[in-house]
């Protein structure tokens, strides 16, 4: 009962983490992008696309794994990042108000991938995914007992994601080029007297930050679903858990890890045990309570450390009188 | 000066925001090794000219040339690699971060940590300050903070230095340590463009000193061939008259008394601590302090805006846990101007009529707001107080921030209170505009209101209010009659090296002798 349910844990804790990783960095570059579900969303179509291209090209049988997984990255990264760049165009050039333009792209991008999602082949993906969803040979993590069958049973983007929100936090608090991109979401108006390309270190925020937020999408319908649920996915549903796991995690991705594996363990919580769909609604709102919980929290403890980007959600124009 | 090698020029500078300008057709030259004050009045375009040097802002006309070079500078990058470096008036710092970090923002150099932490030590040491660079910003002082911003312009070995009111978030003991840092800049032949409108900082540091008015280029004069009076008169363009009045009017009750006062500020640690005095119709009582030190704290105390302990008493009545809209009701007003003009007196985007109307919406009837008497109203406010706008329908973040406070001011004035809490109200103003105040706020004394005043200068302290309470560290050092004391052992109490309440405790600072709260009370200082 218990590994199968660490398992299902960690699988249902990606979608998360990749999301908030995202959402992170970009927010700690001052801009609050509440379009995240909707890039997502755009990941987890361009995703599918890849993989559609690849088999097009090739075939169904005889996938080449690897091959098949950089197309899906690939593309999943760049329908997301260019979800983040519409924002990026209209927010940092065009100093459209943030919330409106995130808020527009989520809808934007939830439309876009049932629309052009209910046109693709689903046996083809449910293929496909079987490649994607296992790293390691089935033979090899079960002879490891209960530490392979939690650990190791995953597909390769849930280390990837691991990964990324390691690399993400040793980025921001450990090198020079994170320091300015705190800097930015700190005072834009410092760092801009300071010489620093403030555009140009938000476009980059939000481009990688979008890129990384949508593989969530990828990883839910190709990996976690097995490319069954495509269109009916509940992906913009888990956007907003990422978005509120950023507040969780107070904008630390390698907290955002821990909070990711709690989130996604109350997610799937109800499935374990015998409740009736009423109580599961419970269930389902338990992280949004433990995020407001979180909020209390820092707000009381009211610590330098745990508040967020302080020019989080304002345009910088540097001729601002 | 023997050795005139021109550093930096500007050339027909011009600047406009809106149909505005800010900067029409300036020129200026900076020689090697000298210290250049840029005087004028606030609105005067000082620090939009230097802005333009620093590549915050792009001029729409006009040159600017560094060792005779004609210099392309479109942004902050740009000029320091020309070498200029700015000081801004509001820090450019990242609170969160340490000093450090501020200091290698937007550097290149590969170097580490450790070696910028050496090279700042340097420079530090070299020119004696005293700073931990490994502490965060927000944990900082104003003057701590200042010295980061200057060794973050030093740091990056800048020959041209633009210090934008450097003086005036401090006391008169550190203005003397700066001045001296100052100096020894230009004996390494830097160059030294130093922003301000007070004038007698003017003759204590520079060289040569330009003056601006209204955006245009007045003139450059040396500094030991001039005086204040020609300063002033070039600065303002028609003479005004310095003197500031102060009123003498006979003694009244204690309008206000507050007894044993502590106030925390936001974080939780003390502001005001076992603070006592009292306000009498008729007289002003200055609060002098080196910023940050309650003065906000004590303010929104009195007003019921922030929660205390201790006694306030109004006429003998208690007003203690009275709501804000109460005491307005019982007479007590504040006007209080925190570095953000706009914050929390008027709403920036609002017209000059909707924001009289924030004020006096509750008298009007019925569910519609009653705008016909406030437009009458804002026209009256408007020519009695010679405000300038373009109409009352206008944002008044549009306006300049004396006109603004003038707004604020007559808002607040015209419905006379009885008692006028004001904090830093001519921060920022031009001389006209603050003598307006001045004006209004002796025209106020005179109805026998009690008043407040919150200030900076030590000089208009001096001159303008009966008494002065100087505070440190949210504790009163002592209270003090203006006839009866110098501007030195003010700065001194600010500092916290005396303190009268200590030297004298039989004279019971801060106690009424003619208390309306209990008449038992010896009282012997008055």
């Amino acid at each position: 009962m218990l590994v199968p349910f660490l398992k299902e844990t960690i699988s249902m804790a990606i979608t998360y983490l990749f999301g908030s990783t995202g959402e992170t960095v970009i927010e700690k570059g001052g801009n609050l992008n509440l379009g995240i579900p909707g890039i997502m969303c755009l990941g987890a179509l361009g995703g599918v696309l890849g993989v559609n291209t690849y088999i097009t090209i090739f075939s169904v049988e005889n996938i080449m794994g690897w091959l098949l997984i950089l197309f899906a990255i690939f593309g999943s990264f760049i329908f997301a990042a260019l979800g983040g760049l519409i924002y990026a165009v209209l927010t940092v050039s065009l100093q459209s108000n943030q919330n409106v333009t995130g808020l527009a792209l989520t809808t934007f991008g939830v439309g876009l991938m049932k629309f052009i999602g209910s046109n693709i082949n689903q046996d083809n993906l449910t293929t496909a995914s079987r490649s994607i969803s296992k790293l390691f040979n089935q033979s090899f993590y079960e002879k490891l007992g209960w530490f392979g069958e939690i650990f190791l049973s995953h597909g390769i983007l849930v280390y990837l994601a691991i990964i990324i929100a390691i690399l993400t936090t040793i980025f921001l608090s450990k090198t020079r080029k994170g320091l300015f991109l705190r800097s930015i979401g700190e005072s834009p108006q410092t760092a801009d007297a300071q010489g620093l390309n403030v555009s140009l270190y938000k476009y980059l925020a939000i481009l990688i930050g979008s890129g990384i937020a949508g593989l969530g999408g990828l990883y839910y319908v190709m990996d976690r679903s097995g490319g069954t649920t495509f269109v009916e996915a509940s992906i913009e549903a888990f956007g907003w858990m990422a978005v509120a796991l950023v507040i969780f995690s107070m904008w630390k991705p390698g907290i955002g890890i821990i909070g990711s594996l709690l989130f996604g363990g109350l997610y799937i919580l109800p499935s374990f045990l015998s409740i009736s769909n009423v109580q599961i609604k419970l269930f389902d709102m338990l992280p949004y309570v433990v995020t407001i919980l979180v909020l209390i929290i820092t707000s009381v403890i009211n610590s330098k450390n745990s508040q967020p980007p302080a020019s989080l959600g304002v345009n910088y124009y540097r001729e601002e009188r | 000066m023997e050795n005139k090698e021109i550093k930096l020029e500007l050339r027909n500078i011009s600047k406009h925001f809106g149909g505005v300008y800010a900067n029409k057709n300036v020129n200026l030259n900076l020689y090697k090794g000298e210290i250049l004050s840029i005087l004028g009045e606030n609105g005067s375009g000082k620090t939009t000219l230097m802005n333009v040097l620093s590549g915050i802002y792009t001029p729409d006309e006009g040159e600017i040339y560094i060792n005779s070079k004609l210099a392309h500078i479109h942004s902050p990058k740009d000029a320091f690699e020309y070498g200029i470096g700015m000081v801004h008036q509001h820090f450019k710092l990242v609170d969160t971060f340490t000093a450090i970090e501020n200091i290698i923002l937007g550097l290149k150099e590969k170097s580490s940590l450790k070696e910028a932490l050496d090279k700042a030590s340097t420079i530090a040491l070299k020119y004696g300050f005293k700073i931990d660079l490994k502490k965060k910003i927000h944990n900082m002082s104003v003057s701590e903070k200042q010295t980061v911003e200057i060794i973050k312009v030093l740091y990056r070995e800048v020959d041209i230095l633009v210090l934008d009111e450097p003086t005036a978030v401090l006391t008169p003991q550190e203005i003397e340590k700066l001045f001296n840092i100052i100096r020894k800049m230009r004996e390494d032949n830097k160059s030294i463009i130093i922003i301000t409108h007070k004038l007698n900082e003017v003759m204590s540091i520079s060289d040569r000193v330009s003056i601006l008015r209204k955006g245009e280029y007045i003139g450059t004069l040396t500094t030991k061939d001039t005086n204040e009076r020609e300063l002033t008169n070039y600065m303002v363009g028609n003479k005004v008259d310095l003197k500031l009045e102060r009123l003498k009017l006979a003694a009244t009750k204690p309008t206000l008394e507050i007894r044993n006062l502590n106030v925390l500020k936001d974080d939780g640690t003390q502001a005001i601590k076992d603070l006592n005095f009292f306000l009498r119709g008729g007289q002003i009582l200055g609060v002098a302090g080196i910023a940050g030190c309650g003065q906000k704290e004590l303010c929104e105390a009195i007003v019921g805006l922030r929660k205390y302990k201790g006694d306030i008493t109004h006429f003998g009545e208690s007003i203690v846990g009275y709501t804000p809209e109460r005491i307005k009701e019982i007479g007590i007003r504040m006007s209080f101007i925190p570095e953000d003009r706009l914050g929390l007196g008027l709403a920036p985007n609002l017209s000059i009529v909707d924001n009289l109307l924030l004020k006096s919406y509750k008298q009007s009837k019925g569910i519609f707001v009653d705008r016909k008497s406030a437009r009458q109203e804002a026209l009256e406010i408007m020519e009695r107080y010679n405000v300038s706008a373009e109409s009352i329908d206008a944002p008044v973040k549009n306006l300049s921030g004396g006109n603004i406070q003038k707004i604020l001011l007559g808002r607040e004035i015209g419905t006379d209170p009885n008692v006028i809490i004001t904090a830093y109200p001519v921060r920022g103003l031009d001389i006209n505009s603050s003598y307006m105040i001045y004006d209004i706020l002796n025209e106020e004394k005179a109805k026998n209101t009690a008043i407040l005043f919150i200030g900076e200068d030590l000089d208009v302290l001096l001159t303008f209010c009966d008494k002065i309470m100087v505070l440190c560290e949210g504790r009163n050092m002592g209270i003090v009659h203006t006839k009866e004391t110098t501007k030195e052992e003010i700065g001194l109490m600010m500092t916290g090296a005396k303190n009268l309440l200590e030297m004298y405790p039989e004279k019971h600072y801060g106690f009424a002798s003619d208390s309306l709260i209990d008449n038992n009370k010896e009282e012997v200082h008055e």
